[in-house]
């Protein structure tokens, strides 16, 4: 088997991996655009938000200690404990739910009703928010996450080495795919399962559907828009808080992770926006496309780097030829 | 009947020019279904056209039609003597062909004065580079311009609003707002889609006033979809009746109250 | 009592038709100019050039701009720090191919090839619409600052990546470079942030401004009534990429003489200058003023306050603007989405009953 191809496999496989984590964060957007049309920017961030949470939480840091200290003149760091991970996830996850509550009640319930572009406004101003109040309360310093512990139990270390020798005495030549990249793929199916199941299956979850293909009929039987929407961004926080330990555990929780789920937009420009197998398929796609085209052709021949803009251009022009993406409805224009 | 090119008196006195617009088989479809099926009738300069049926009859796909918002699949359009190619909406409105909307269409961010200058767009032509620059041509297109836009604002009472924004009016206002914008493109054919629905009797009186002024005046070519029939049978000069998409009837009020098709779709008599 | 307009009639439609109908406005700007043009000169140093009123007079360019296609147009772009990087490369380009140019000529010039760029990039707008496109824009973005990194040309093969402005004049006077003074830095900017607030204002005011407007407000019914909208939509990316392209190239050879185009120019501008036309008010020349100079002073303010006098470290005071810009820019989306120029709308109404509301 020729080298180049053993390569390219390689490289295509690890852009499903990597597509896989483009796919989790996009979840997030596209349950909060399903249920309120809010496009929410802020998706990124709240990953951010999450990851530090469950490192200080674990941690046992004393929020604000910075502010604090800045203010009283004390000089507070720690409890001096450390909080088992798991216990540390539900702390987390409660704090993403009353994260939820809060901008539900102080941002969104004001702005019912506004055009989509001035929602979308408001949340990346939220986004700047969060990240400043994430900064202040466990600082901005990069943290590792340890993603054994945080998941309960170690998959077994050796299996890349088990992908490396088994392809390398198919193919002569190893491949190499990172051990979290295989746990990342897995938590995601389980994770859209369980969201598709929930809407499905749970009151709810048809709730839910409800809102998401009318408010005004949904709340004229009875559902209350209110607790729907503080269980969409509650899930969709939860969603963030995967992603976040995903990809904290791949490159640090630092500032750059915010960035990292911008990539989840042109995502959902390619799988539409309402599509929960759009998000997936498009996650795929941009994964694969952009790893296979940095190592093809980008960094060959345009100076490397192309990872940055590829995923953009892409959706870009996709777009112009469909503008309701891949799985989208056909937006049919009326007077 | 008459023949295209003639012109005739009306009982009271005004003068219908000859065919100025004319539709020819037109076969509208979305998907599967057919909103118009291959129907055909005509417009004549200077006379009040009213278009009429129950609800999903297809009357405001027609007005899409004639304004360019939908191409029909098949069947011609001919305007002024010639046939008029597929074009966009707005090259439409460059033809002298301005029309207002079902639910009210104005722009909501902007003053009643601007909403009405926006009918005159087609009408204005100087370049980016000597707007930038507003002294000189910009401005005496302007100011010439905000007379004709004046003059209709005087002609409909609405001068005291002028520099009220749009969206702080009350609903018939809006609605006169809206004629007063078609109006200030000086069109040869004015499209007013339901202009009373919603409408008070009073409201509905005072809009009937303007519509017979604005023919009379101007001599402005008008078609209209209404559904208030007591209001078309006085307005209009010829009424079309659509039913599922059909023609069912055309002619004069009179001919076409005592058809028997249409007093069928309006009483409902059931379909095989 | 101090701001009326009793008495102040427009007999004709060109007088009612001006930028400040009301005398006491008009006086008040000219006001407002005279002290700009022949006051500050004479006072301005160092400090407040290139802290405060030649960042504030860049960034207002860039608000303009960026405003006539959000605010004006109701196209949002999230691509507003890659045009400014074309603005300021072009530049750049123009200074060192050309060393006898005089600097206005390669600044507008700057501003001429940004405009090509952004109709080039606008051409998507037709097909896509409100957040798609936001997101479209972004692909300019995030291409472009990429392009100015990898493509040695662009920075003339210079061994740091960077670019850094040659010293260059304009009817002799030092404009660029180590060795200017403050007054000619300042107004050198002072006459493109006026030039640029003119066009605007007669570009708004016209028939083309109706068509943006018309567009932002209801695209179909925009089109049906005779707006050709690719071509409303092209004009707004040209014209406010034009003035974008101008505010990169004051920001990049005035404001800052180098540049690192990932750390200049990077999507943290993009909004930097969103956020400006938000607090200071959509749809309003007044605004992208008035939120420049917010976003231009808070920093200055915090710094002051929090580091200079409470001593707290400078990181903190960092996060906490974060904060504060994020928190406002919800408030004001929530409260007056039209920003800061509304509120000054609010007070003139005010003003104008005051001390007789009734």
């Amino acid at each position: 088997m020729p080298e180049q191809l053993a390569f390219t496999i390689e490289v295509f496989l690890n852009g499903l991996m990597a597509g896989v984590l483009y796919a989790l964060v996009a979840l997030g957007f596209v349950l909060i655009y399903k249920a309120s049309g809010i496009f929410n920017y802020a998706q990124g961030v709240m990953a951010l938000f999450a990851a530090m949470t469950l490192v200080g939480i674990q941690n046992g840091q004393v929020p604000f200690s910075h502010l604090i200290n800045a203010i009283f003149g004390t000089d507070v760091h720690s409890f001096g404990w450390s909080v088992h991970s798991g216990l540390a996830i539900v702390f987390t996850v409660f704090v993403m739910i009353a994260l939820a509550w809060m901008v539900q009640k102080f941002v969104f319930r004001h702005l019912v009703g506004q055009e989509p572009i001035i929602l979308f406004m408001a949340t990346i101003g939220l986004a700047y928010f969060l990240e400043g109040v994430a900064d202040l309360m466990w600082g901005s310093e990069i943290k590792s996450l340890n993603v054994c512990a945080a998941e309960g139990a170690c998959l077994p270390q050796g299996i890349n080495m088990w992908i490396d020798e088994t392809t390398f005495t198919a193919f002569g030549y190893g491949f190499f795919i990172d051990n979290l990249d295989i746990v990342a793929s897995i938590v995601a199916a389980i994770l859209v399962i369980g969201l598709v199941a929930f809407a499905q299956y749970t009151k709810q979850g048809r709730a839910m559907r409800a809102v998401a293909d009318d408010h005004q009929a949904a709340l004229s039987v009875g559902v209350s828009l209110n607790f729907i929407w503080v269980l969409v961004w509650s899930l969709a926080g939860f969603v963030a808080l995967v992603a976040g330990i995903m990809w904290g555990a791949k490159s640090g929780v630092q500032f750059s992770l915010s960035l990292i789920a911008l990539k989840a937009l042109p995502v959902l420009m390619l799988g539409g926006f309402t599509s929960i197998p759009g998000a997936i398929v498009g996650g795929l796609i941009i994964g694969v496309g952009e790893k296979l085209f940095e190592f093809l052709i980008g960094a060959p021949f345009l100076g490397g780097a192309t990872e940055n803009w590829f995923a953009y251009m892409l959706a870009l022009l996709f777009l112009v030829f469909r503008p309701q993406g891949l799985f989208g409805e056909k937006i049919i224009e009326r007077v | 009947m008459k023949d295209q090119a003639d012109s005739y008196q009306t009982a009271d006195g005004r003068t219908i020019g000859p065919v100025v617009m004319e539709m020819r088989n037109i076969t509208l479809r979305f998907g599967g279904v057919e909103a118009i099926k291959d129907i055909s009738f005509d417009i004549r300069e200077g006379e009040i056209r009213a278009i009429i049926g129950p609800n999903g009859a297809g009357k405001s796909s027609m007005l899409n039609v004639i304004s360019g918002f939908y191409v029909p699949q098949e069947g011609e359009v001919w305007y002024k003597g010639a046939r008029r190619p597929p074009m966009k909406p707005f090259e439409v409105a460059e033809q002298g062909i301005a029309r207002t909307f079902q639910n009210i269409a104005l722009f909501e961010g902007m003053s009643v004065l601007d909403n009405v200058m926006t009918g005159r767009l087609t009408h204005m032509k100087t370049g980016l580079f000597s707007q930038s620059l507003w002294k000189g041509k910009a401005e005496r297109e302007e100011v010439a311009n905000r007379e004709v836009a004046e003059k209709i604002i005087d002609f409909l009472e609405i001068q005291a609003i002028r520099k009220t924004p749009v969206a702080r009016l009350p609903y018939g206002l809006k609605k006169r707002v809206e004629l007063a914008r078609a109006l200030a493109a000086e069109p040869t054919i004015l499209l007013l889609d339901e202009p009373m629905a919603g409408m008070n009797v009073e409201e509905k009186e005072d809009m009937s006033r303007f519509i017979l002024d604005v023919n009379d005046e101007f001599g402005t070519t008008i078609a209209l979809i209404e559904h208030d029939m007591g209001v078309v049978m006085d307005l209009s000069d010829r009424v079309v009746v659509m039913d599922y998409g059909r023609k069912i009837g055309d002619g004069t009020p009179q001919d076409v109250r005592n058809n028997q098709e249409v007093i069928d779709a309006y009483l409902g008599v059931a379909h095989d | 009592m101090f701001y009326r307009e009793a008495g102040d009639f427009s007999t004709t439609y060109a007088e009612d038709q001006q930028t400040f109908p009301i005398k006491f406005d008009r006086y008040r700007y000219y006001v407002v100019l005279f002290i700009a043009i022949f006051v500050i000169p004479f006072i301005i140093n160092d400090y407040w050039a290139n802290s405060l009123l030649v960042p504030f007079l860049i960034y207002a360019i860039a608000a303009i701009g960026l405003n006539i296609l959000v605010g004006y147009c109701g196209q949002v772009s999230l691509g507003t720090g890659g045009f400014m990087a074309v603005g300021a490369y072009s530049c750049y380009k123009f200074m060192t191919a050309f060393p006898d140019l005089s600097m206005f000529v390669s600044v507008l010039l700057a501003g001429v090839v940004t405009a090509a760029v952004g109709v080039l990039f606008g051409l998507p707008s037709l097909r896509i619409k409100g957040f798609y496109l936001a997101v479209a824009t972004l692909a300019a973005q995030f291409f472009l600052v990429w392009l100015f990194n990898r493509v040695p040309w662009f920075y003339n093969y210079s061994a740091s990546g960077q670019i850094s402005a040659p010293e260059r004049d304009t009817f002799g006077i030092l404009i660029t470079g180590p060795n200017t003074e403050a007054w000619a830095t300042y107004l050198f900017c002072l006459i493109f942030t006026v030039g640029s607030a003119l066009v605007a204002r007669n570009l708004t005011r016209g028939s083309v401004g109706r068509k943006w407007m018309a567009i932002r407000d209801m695209d179909i019914a925009a089109e049906i009534i005779g707006v050709n909208p690719l071509r409303a939509k092209l004009t707004a990316f040209a014209v406010s990429s034009f003035f974008i392209g101008i505010a990169g190239a004051l920001f990049f050879s005035i404001y800052l003489g180098a540049v690192e185009v990932g750390e200049v120019f990077g999507i943290q501008k993009s909004f930097l200058v969103l956020f400006m036309i938000i607090i200071g008010g959509l749809g309003s020349i007044f605004g992208s003023f008035a939120g420049a100079a917010f976003l231009v002073l808070l920093p200055v303010a915090l710094k002051v306050v929090g580091v200079d006098w409470l001593g707290w470290p400078t990181d903190i005071v960092a996060h906490l603007q974060l904060v504060i810009v994020g928190g406002l820019i919800i408030i004001f989306l929530i409260a007056e989405p039209h920003g800061i120029a509304q509120l000054w709308r609010v007070a003139k109404e005010k003003l104008r009953l005051w001390p007789f509301p009734h």
